[in-house]
């Protein structure tokens, strides 16, 4: 009866001290979602401004270009996948990475060879487990994503874009995030970056309506050339800053379950505990009293 | 007297935005001046400075590099990779 009690009290000990852990990973994320909020609240008139600049080139000019055009045979595309460096995060990295193979799925389904980079170590390691092939990956800065991460990825996918589909160019851009609606709801997204799908924060003209002529300087092709690889890098930063905040929001979500379940254990394992000691008390007294009666009886 | 939105943004944060009676900004081609009711335009900034006039008739100064102006419909927009007040 003893090393009953023992395994409860060692049980309960080992819940407080999980308990500890992820109560310090809950609070280190409940700080870290204020400023990753912050930060996609302060990237957002940027991506805003460029999304709308380039919604008016694409909705107010008939200019042939590569960022405006959509190519009649897609051959190759390409999904950027933004997962998280870390784990401990519920069902974050696996809706994601879910999210992204339907979407490869479906790519094939069109006859379409698919191209992935890998954002997060957490997609690294998958796509190394299933010993699938990638393209390119990022590792490391998830946490705080930076600008010149953005800009790195950027500039990869442009100079794949720009290569024509017989050189190993894709056709297509897609990408996959986890988007932050609330501190209780993380959606994974799926974008198709190019060629321009939505015409965003613009309606377009009526028929009737007189297009105003817009004005290019220096020329349209070269506006155009520098817009594409910054609306790009745009929007990239703002998908890794989304993925950040909610990789946060997810961790401390995941972290405060692991602690209420730990509390709970605790209580479980303590009932428990109080009832072993009872019966070993209960066993302890009817022995000694037994052990009375026997001698009592013997003289 | 109509008036000019004008908003300056950067990479990660908002510079200035505001109302307006002219904006100075540097093109690759020139420097361009901008007053209420311009045509519009997409144009591609050279690294210098932009001067906003404000509605009290202050300048204000900020530096811009990499980005692009844009107007319509007396809406300017800044957008620059880095750009800050000075």
């Amino acid at each position: 009866m003893g090393a009953q009690l023992r395994v409860y009290r060692q049980k309960i000990r080992s819940a407080q001290t999980t308990k500890k852990i992820t109560r310090a990973m809950e609070l280190i994320s409940a700080s870290r979602i204020q400023k990753a909020q912050q930060r996609v609240a302060a990237s957002g008139p940027y991506s805003r401004a460029i999304t709308r600049a380039v919604s008016a080139v694409a909705t107010f000019s008939n200019v042939d270009h590569i960022l405006t055009t959509e190519p009649e045979k897609i051959e190759r595309a390409a999904i950027v996948i933004f997962s998280s460096d870390r784990g401990l995060a519920g069902a974050f990295n696996t809706n994601v990475l879910r999210e992204a193979s339907e979407l490869a799925a479906r790519l094939h389904g069109q006859g379409k060879d698919v191209v992935h980079y890998l954002v997060g170590r957490k997609a690294v390691n998958y796509f190394a487990f299933r010993k699938r092939q990638s393209e390119q990956i990022w590792t490391g800065g998830t946490d705080a994503p930076e600008f010149e991460t953005a800009k790195e990825i950027g500039d990869a996918l442009v100079a794949k874009f720009i290569q024509p589909a017989s050189e190993g160019g894709v056709d297509e851009i897609h990408i996959v995030y986890n988007r932050f609606v609330s501190m209780l709801v993380q959606v994974p997204e799926v974008v198709r970056l190019l060629p321009l799908e939505i015409v965003e924060g613009l309606e377009a003209p009526a028929a009737n309506e007189v297009m105003p002529a817009y004005e290019f300087e220096p020329e349209v092709g070269n506006v155009l050339d520098a817009l594409l690889p910054v609306y790009i890098e745009s929007r990239i930063f703002n998908a890794m800053l989304q993925s950040a905040a909610a990789k946060h929001a997810a961790t401390q979500k995941a972290m405060k379950s692991a602690s209420d379940n730990a509390d709970k254990l605790i209580t479980d394992y303590t009932r428990l505990a109080n009832n072993a000691r009872q019966s070993e008390i209960t066993q302890q007294i009817s022995e000694i009293v037994g052990g009375a009666d026997a001698l009592g009886s013997a003289k | 007297m109509a008036e000019l939105n004008v908003s300056v943004v950067s990479a990660d944060h908002e510079v200035w935005s505001g109302k307006a009676k002219q904006l100075i900004a540097r093109t690759t081609i020139g420097e361009i001046g901008i007053l209420p009711g311009h045509e519009p335009i997409l144009a591609i900034l050279a690294a210098g400075e932009v001067r906003v006039t404000d509605e009290n008739g202050e300048i204000i100064r900020a530096n811009a590099d990499d980005g692009f102006l844009s107007v319509e419909h007396d809406t300017v927009t800044i957008v620059a990779r880095h750009a800050e007040l000075v």
